[in-house]
C-alpha cells in the first residue's frame, strides 16, 4: 500500500477525528488565554475534547519521505552520524543525527526547530533512543547543516547537537529521570549519563567498535528504560531494607497492598503501640529483602533510599535484535559501585574498561553479550579485570538454567591457584 | 537579566564542562532567561548530588477530569528551598508515529509549556510519549485543553492503562521495514483509547511495532505485545551487488566499521560462516540460499544492503509477554504467532488482542504483567485462551521433565475407575 491508500483505509475509520490535517490549528498562534475561556471547573464537561489520540504521522514526513513511503531500496553511512538512503524512484535523502540528552528545555526544541526551518523544509525527527534527525537532500545542503550543527555550543563548551550515533558505535545513552524527577531512584540518571558519554565521545562520532554497542540506564530496579537487555546496562540499586513509618503508615498506605507488593514475601502484617495506641503496620524479614523497592512502590512510608546504600551495578552482555544470535538479557557483573556524584568516576572507569577490552578482542559483527559467551564468562572477568563475586550468582527465580552443568570450563585467574 | 534566583551549584556545574551536551548549561540559560522552575530544579539536583538521594516526595494522585493516566503527580520534599518546583507534575503527550514533527507543531508546544509548566522536556519519555516535565495541579486543566483545543493531540498513557504504542521509522525510511508501522501504531492508538485514557487492566500493557527483525524499538524486550515484521518468501538477490561486495566496491555493512582496518571484505568469515542456520553457500561466484531454512536473523540483509533484501509476502511476527525484572524477573516475549497479515482495519490481529485481554483482566491478579500471568498460569494455558494451535516454533526446545497435566478428556476412558476391578486384577 503507498501513503494514499493507508490514509484512505484509515480514514474510513478514524476520519472524524481532527488528527488527519492539524494545519488550520498548529498555523494559528498560540492563544494563553483560550483555556480558561474553555474550562469551567463548575461545568467539568464543557467544552471537553477527549479520546482524540495523536496526530496522523503522515502531516509531519518531509516530502521527500511521503513521496518515497515504501520505496526505500538501500542505505550507505556515508560517515558517522550521516545516512544517506536511495529509493527505487532515485531520489535520495541524507538523516543527519545528533545526540541529545533527551532532558531538554523548549528553548532548545526552538533551536533544533530554527534549523529545520533553515535546511529541512521544517521538518525533524527523534529516534528510540533520543538522537535527533535532520533530513536533506543534497550534498551542498548536507555540508551546510552539518558545519551549522558543528557551531553550536553551550556556553560550557559542550555540543549542542554532536553528530554520530550510526553504524559500530557507542549511540545515545536511553535512560531514566534519576534525581531530576523521579521519587524512586537509587542514582542519577542525566549527570551519570553526561559523565559517561563525556568519556566514551570519542566512540560516538566513530565507528571503531567490532558491532554497536547499546549503553542504557535505569535509577532503579522499576528499569523505565529496557536496560535489561543492553550490551552495558547501568542500574541503580538499593542496599538497604526499607524504614517502615509506623506513624504514617496507616494514613497512607493499604496495609494488604504492602504485604502483597513484596515478591518474596518478607513483609507481615504487625500491630505496635504507638504514644498509648495500639496500631496496624508491617514489619520487615530484613535477611529476606532483596532490595527491589516495590514496597516502596506501593506504600510512601516504606521509603529505602541512602547515601551509604544506593549505588550501582553494571549488566553487560545483552542485546535486542535479532541478528546471528537471539536477543539476551544483560548479565549483571559488577554488583554496587558507591555513587559518586557529580562525574561517578569508578562507574565511567569500569565502562570504558569493558568498552576497550570487548573492542580490542571481539571479532567484527560480534556483540558484547556474543563475544563474552564465545570466550565464556571466566575469561570475560578475567579480561575486564572484574572481580568475580557471588553476587552475580543467580539465587532468584529460574536460577538454576544458569548454573555450569558441564566438565567444559576454561582455566582462568579464578583457577590459577588450584 | 530577568528578576530570578540562582542557586550556588558546584556539582550540577562541573557538569558543563565536555563534550556530551550539558543538561545543565540548558536548563541554566533557560532558568536565566526568566524561568525560576528551572534554577530550583538545578538547586533541588544539587542538594541530592550532596545528599546521594531524591528529593521527591512519593507520587500525589493527580490528573485531568474523566482519564485515568497521563499525568504524574510530583511533589518537592524541600518546598521552602525550592518553591517554583514545590508541585512539578509531568504529562505525558501521545507523540506523533515514530516521531516525526514540524516546527510549527512543536513551536506551538513550547510557547503552551512556557505559558503553563517549566519549560522543562524529555523528548522523549520510554515509551515513546512527549513529556512535559513540571507544572502546577491547577493548570493541569488548562494544559489538557491547550493540547486538544490548540494542538489537536491527546494525552498518553499511565498507571494500570494500555501505555502509548511506539513504533519504529518503518517503510517511511528504512528499506527492510516489513510493515506499515505508523499505520499500525496509529490504528491501535485509536482503537483502543479508552484503554488508553482510563485504567482497566491489572497493570500496564505495552504494544510496540518494529518493522523488521533488526527490532529498533525494542519490542521484543520491553511490550506486552511485540508486533514484529517478517517475510514468508525468498531473500531477494541482487547478484550483480554481492560480486561488487567481494570485489571491494560496496562497503560491507553500509559503511559501520569505516574507522578501523578489518582487511578485505571475506563473504565466507563475514556473511556465510555467521548464518546462524548456515543456510547460505556460494556457487561460483553465485550467493546461494536455502530460504526455506532462514530464520530471518537479518545478519546477511545487514552486511550487504545493496544485495540482499527482504522478500516481498510480508507480515508480523506477534510475541507476547515482555517486561523488565520487577517482580518475577525480566522476560523476552514469546512467539505467539509466527504469521500474520497487517493492513487495515487489523481485525484479525484485534480479535487476538480482545482474547488475550479477556484472560488477563479475568485472571490477572493486581500489578501482574501479562508476561507474569503466562508464567504464572502457563503458556499452555495462553494458548488455549488465545485460541492458538501449539506449534514446535513457540518453544526452544521440548520440556525435559514428564509432569504432563493431562486433562480427563485426553486420557481414554476417564478418570472415574473401579478399585474393586483394580484390585480383582492386583491383589493388593
Amino acid at each position: 500500500m503507498d501513503l494514499k491508500e493507508i490514509r484512505e483505509k484509515l480514514q474510513e475509520d478514524w476520519g472524524d477525528l481532527p488528527s488527519f490535517d492539524i494545519t488550520e490549528v498548529i498555523n494559528k498562534p498560540y492563544d494563553p488565554n483560550l483555556a480558561e475561556q474553555l474550562y469551567d471547573p463548575k461545568k467539568p464537561m464543557a467544552n471537553r475534547v477527549t479520546d482524540i489520540g495523536p496526530p496522523y504521522f503522515e502531516q509531519f514526513f518531509p516530502e521527500v519521505i511521503k513521496k518515497n513511503y515504501g520505496k526505500w531500496k538501500s542505505h550507505e553511512i556515508v560517515e558517522p552520524g550521516v545516512i544517506k538512503y536511495t529509493s527505487e524512484t532515485g531520489d535520495v535523502v541524507y538523516a543527519v543525527r545528533c545526540g541529545s540528552p533527551r532532558l531538554i528545555t523548549t528553548d532548545t526544541i526552538r533551536e533544533i526547530c530554527d534549523i529545520a526551518d533553515k535546511y529541512c523544509d521544517g521538518y525533524v525527527r527523534w529516534t528510540t533512543r533520543n538522537n535527533i534527525e535532520f533530513h536533506v537532500e543534497t550534498e551542498d545542503q548536507l555540508r551546510a547543516l552539518m558545519d551549522d550543527l558543528k557551531g553550536r555550543k553551550f556556553p560550557g563548551g559542550s555540543y549542542k547537537f554532536p553528530i554520530g550515533g550510526t553504524g559500530a558505535c557507542v549511540t545515545n545513552i536511553v535512560h531514566t529521570q534519576g534525581w531530576v524527577h523521579c521519587h524512586t531512584p537509587a542514582t542519577d540518571a542525566s549527570g551519570v549519563v553526561k559523565a559517561v558519554m563525556d568519556d566514551l565521545f570519542e566512540y560516538f562520532g566513530s565507528h571503531k567498535l567490532p558491532a554497536q554497542v547499546r549503553i542504557a540506564l535505569a535509577c532503579c530496579l522499576n528499569m523505565c528504560g529496557a536496560v535489561h537487555c543492553s550490551d552495558i546496562a547501568i542500574l541503580g540499586v538499593h542496599r538497604k531494607p526499607p524504614f517502615v513509618e509506623d506513624d504514617r503508615i496507616t494514613g497512607v498506605c493499604e496495609i494488604p497492598l504492602a504485604v502483597a507488593a513484596c515478591p518474596l514475601g518478607a513483609i507481615k502484617p504487625a500491630t505496635v503501640e504507638l504514644d498509648g495506641k495500639k496500631i496496624k503496620t508491617v514489619r520487615v524479614n530484613e535477611k529476606r529483602c532483596m532490595f527491589c523497592g516495590n514496597c516502596y512502590t506501593m506504600c510512601p512510608a516504606m521509603p529505602l533510599a541512602d547515601m551509604e546504600g544506593d549505588g550501582i551495578a553494571i549488566l553487560v552482555g545483552g542485546k535486542i535484535s535479532n541478528r546471528v544470535s537471539a536477543p539476551k538479557f544483560s548479565k549483571l557483573v559488577i554488583p554496587y559501585i558507591p555513587n559518586e556524584p557529580p562525574r561517578w568516576p569508578s562507574t565511567v572507569k569500569v565502562i570504558r574498561k569493558i568498552l576497550e577490552t570487548y573492542a580490542s578482542d571481539a571479532r567484527k559483527y560480534e556483540r558484547v553479550g556474543e563475544w563474552a559467551e564465545r570466550i565464556g564468562w571466566e575469561r570475560f572477568f578475567e579480561k575486564c579485570d572484574i572481580p568475580f563475586t557471588d553476587k552475580s550468582i543467580d539465587d532468584y527465580r529460574l536460577a538454576y538454567d544458569t548454573y555450569h552443568t558441564t566438565t567444559q570450563f576454561k582455566w582462568s585467574v579464578h583457577t590459577d591457584n588450584l | 537579566m530577568a528578576d530570578v534566583k540562582k542557586h550556588d551549584t558546584p556539582q550540577c556545574d562541573e557538569l558543563k564542562n565536555g563534550p556530551w551536551p550539558s543538561f545543565v548549561d540548558d536548563i541554566e540559560q533557560k532558568g536565566l532567561s526568566g524561568q525560576q522552575a528551572c534554577l530550583d530544579l538545578l538547586g533541588q539536583l544539587e542538594l541530592s548530588y550532596t545528599h546521594k538521594e531524591t528529593h521527591w516526595k512519593h507520587g500525589g494522585i493527580v490528573g485531568v477530569f474523566g482519564y485515568g493516566g497521563g499525568v504524574i503527580g510530583r511533589y518537592s520534599d524541600a518546598p521552602e528551598k525550592f518553591p517554583a518546583v514545590a508541585h512539578f507534575h509531568t504529562i505525558r503527550v501521545n507523540q506523533p508515529a515514530s516521531k516525526f514533527y514540524s516546527s510549527a507543531f512543536l513551536r506551538k508546544l513550547c510557547d503552551m509549556w512556557d505559558h503553563r509548566g517549566s519549560g522543562m522536556t524529555n523528548f522523549h519519555g520510554s515509551t515513546g510519549d512527549m513529556v512535559l516535565l513540571g507544572t502546577t495541579t491547577d493548570q493541569l486543566e488548562p494544559v489538557f485543553y491547550d493540547l486538544t483545543h490548540q494542538m489537536e493531540v491527546d494525552l498518553g498513557g499511565s498507571g494500570s492503562n494500555l501505555r502509548t504504542p511506539s513504533c519504529c521509522v518503518g517503510k517511511a525510511r528504512c528499506e527492510w521495514s516489513c510493515l506499515d508501522t505508523q499505520a499500525i501504531c496509529y490504528d491501535l492508538t485509536q482503537t483502543y483509547q479508552d484503554e488508553l485514557h482510563r485504567p482497566a487492566f491489572p497493570y500496564k500493557f505495552k504494544f510496540k511495532v518494529s518493522g523488521c527483525p533488526n527490532d529498533c524499538v525494542a519490542a521484543i524486550a520491553r511490550s506486552c505485545c511485540s508486533i514484529i515484521g517478517t517475510w514468508k518468501d525468498d531473500i531477494r538477490i541482487d547478484q550483480a551487488a554481492v560480486k561488487a561486495y567481494i570485489g571491494g566496491e560496496l562497503k560491507p555493512n553500509a559503511g559501520a566499521h569505516s574507522d578501523r582496518d578489518w582487511g578485505a571484505f571475506d563473504i565466507q568469515k563475514e556473511v556465510i560462516d555467521l548464518c546462524p542456520t548456515q543456510c547460505m553457500w556460494m556457487e561460483g561466484d553465485e550467493l546461494k540460499i536455502d530460504n526455506r531454512e532462514c530464520t530471518r536473523c537479518m545478519h546477511c540483509i545487514n552486511v550487504m544492503p545493496e544485495a540482499l533484501r527482504p522478500g516481498t509476502d510480508t507480515g508480523a511476527t506477534i510475541l507476547v509477554g515482555a517486561k523488565a525484572p520487577i517482580l518475577e524477573g525480566a522476560q523476552m516475549s514469546t512467539l505467539a504467532i509466527p504469521f500474520i497479515r497487517m493492513e487495515p482495519p487489523f481485525d484479525e490481529f484485534k480479535e487476538f488482542v480482545d482474547k488475550i485481554w479477556d484472560w488477563w483482566m479475568e485472571e490477572g491478579k493486581n500489578r501482574e504483567r501479562f508476561g507474569e500471568l503466562i508464567q504464572r498460569q502457563s503458556l499452555q494455558e495462553f494458548i488455549r485462551r488465545a485460541e492458538l494451535k501449539p506449534i514446535p516454533q513457540m518453544v526452544k526446545e521440548p520440556r525435559s521433565n514428564p509432569y504432563v497435566f493431562w486433562s480427563e478428556d485426553e486420557v481414554e476412558g476417564g478418570w472415574k475407575r473401579d478399585i474393586k476391578e483394580f484390585r480383582a486384577r492386583h491383589a493388593a
